[in-house]
């Protein structure tokens, strides 16, 4: 807990701290399918311990696949045997029944309720010894799964008045979610927010749209918060989010992270960006490599998190890459 | 007036500005003195190509360009209606996600070769076994297969499989997430091509066409 602290406090800890953002890895681990995996929170709780302890990384992550928020809503995941549940058809087909949209209440989840319980088994175990990473959507990137990617982009840009109706709303659902993970537990929430990227929305878009929705949730999560754009750029915007009130980002291999942790001085800590999908390939001396270039170009002075680009490693990363990168850190990354 | 380059370079800014009703002016201005087909050779095609190429340094976002495609492909079908003989009909083309629900890049592939003239037949997030099945009996020449699940991938290979198993020649280009994160991941899983944005996509099913006859 005190090497991420340190680095949040834009100060060198003993090393580079690093997270292994593992979710479908636990079900190989437990033995079982990806869909039996996440029917048991006893099941995700222990299975991220014994990566934790396997991988020595600093942090535990309660996550289970973003189609949850979706199943909230009323919506269906899609399970595979070999990677994360997908979101189902979308919960809403036509703008009236924006009009007449409800939040879900957290307590009427079953599949939020299990993240909690698995979020307070691991408090139980990992106490203040390691930091608990929860998961929300942003408020802004969930309508992707609500009404489908390309209809999202229409409201965003033809229909303000539905926009604005369909953020209140989740809004509310997401303070709640939130919330409900710092009380079960949780040290810290992941805030992904993939359509903040300049990859997704230009800045101009944003400003008028997303960047106001992350404000007011900032400020309403009882808790520390991080931005993650899952692979997206962020450079235009890192000014911005900054002003959120997020303490960092998970930034993508697609920009240069030298730049990104300059642009990101004290305002903000850096995550990433190790490439996730090359990473299924990588031999020890290509993993060796991609961790020591990482940390030579963004872990001066702290602010820094080695992790992957993604906030998610998919599941054809072998555990020996895993171990490669584990080992790696522990070689190039430890402070003078 | 202009040359064709700073034409389509006003048109490309009407798009980027999502102004429906500039863009329409514009074209409807060019059906004064061009055919369809020049207009989309000298005029939409070079806007979205270069649009397509900005996505890809980054320059600019998605959803310009999703908005970009859009606009065109409500001109283009007033201009040359999607059963018009005069659409390019050869190389067949079919396009799919095998599997994949993420269906916004196929909608974008699927609408950026639609307003550059193609017909293009969709099958939508089918699975290969069945795609097959339909591949039998509708001739097809390139597949595009759009794909944004690292995990879904390894369908290209099965694909590859199956069509070999049964006897059907054709190119698959693939695109996606995947792909464009790791560059050689095309190879390993049986495509012929891989495309990170719209800017390569004409030239390489010309390409491939080319290598076929």
């Amino acid at each position: 807990m005190d090497r991420v602290l340190s680095t949040l406090s834009f100060e060198e800890p003993d090393r580079v701290p690093f997270f292994l953002l593992l979710t479908t890895h636990g079900a190989k681990e437990t033995g079982v399918s990806v869909k039996e995996y996440y029917s048991r929170p006893e099941y995700v709780a222990e299975a991220q311990l014994k990566m934790q302890k396997r991988y020595g990384h600093d942090c535990l992550y309660s996550f289970y696949y973003a189609a949850l928020e979706l199943e909230a809503w009323g919506g269906e995941a899609i399970f595979y045997e070999d990677g994360p549940a997908n979101a189902g058809r979308p919960i809403i087909g036509n703008l009236e029944e924006i009009d007449a949209l409800e939040a879900p209440q957290v307590s009427d989840s079953p599949e939020l309720l299990k993240v909690l319980k698995t979020t307070e088994r691991l408090k139980e175990k990992a106490g203040e010894e390691i930091p608990i990473i929860g998961v929300v959507m942003s408020p802004f990137s969930l309508p992707v799964m609500q009404l489908g990617f390309a209809p999202y982009l229409d409201l965003i840009y033809e229909e303000p008045t539905h926009l604005k109706k369909l953020r209140g709303v989740n809004e509310s659902f997401c303070v709640e979610w939130a919330n409900a993970q710092l009380e079960a537990g949780a040290t810290a929430i992941c805030y992904f927010d993939p359509l903040a990227s300049n990859t997704i929305i230009p800045r101009e878009v944003y400003l008028k749209t997303g960047f106001g929705v992350s404000k007011h949730i900032h400020s309403r999560i009882k808790g520390p918060c991080v931005t993650h754009l899952a692979s997206g750029r962020c450079l235009p915007v890192l000014a911005d989010l900054a002003k959120t009130g997020t303490l960092g980002v998970g930034v993508s291999i697609l920009e240069d992270l030298g730049e990104i942790k300059e642009a990101c001085g004290k305002q903000l800590a850096v995550l990433g960006n190790l490439n996730a999908i090359e990473m299924c390939r990588w031999t020890p001396a290509e993993a060796e490599a991609s961790v020591r270039e990482a940390i030579d170009k963004a872990a001066a002075g702290g602010g820094y998190i080695l992790s992957d680009n993604h906030g998610e490693i998919p599941w054809q990363v072998p555990e020996r890459v895993l171990m490669d990168i584990a080992k790696a850190v522990r070689k190039w990354g430890t402070y003078p | 007036m202009e040359n064709y380059e700073a034409r389509a370079q006003t048109f490309e800014e009407a798009l980027l500005s999502v102004d429906r009703l500039e863009a329409q002016n514009l074209i409807s201005k060019e059906l004064k003195t061009c055919t369809p087909f020049e207009i989309i050779e000298k005029i939409i095609a070079p806007a979205l190509e270069n649009l397509g190429t900005k996505w890809e340094m980054g320059e600019i976002a998605l959803s310009q360009e999703y908005m970009a495609g859009k606009i065109s492909e409500e001109l283009m079908i007033k201009i040359l209606p999607e059963n018009s003989l005069s659409r390019i009909t050869s190389p067949r083309l079919g396009i799919t996600t095998l599997g994949d629900y993420h269906l916004l890049g196929k909608r974008m592939v699927a609408s950026f070769l639609r307003t550059a003239g193609f017909t293009l037949l969709d099958f939508g997030p089918i699975e290969p076994e069945k795609l097959v099945e339909r591949l039998k009996e509708e001739k097809i020449d390139i597949l595009l297969v759009s794909i944004l699940m690292l995990n879904l991938t390894s369908k290209v290979r099965k694909l590859r499989t199956l069509l070999e198993e049964e006897g059907l020649e054709m190119k698959i280009i693939v695109g996606g997430a995947p792909f464009k994160f790791d560059p050689l991941l095309y190879k390993n899983v049986g495509a012929d091509a891989m495309v990170p944005d719209t800017s390569e996509l004409i030239s390489t099913i010309n390409r491939l066409a080319g290598k076929k006859t």
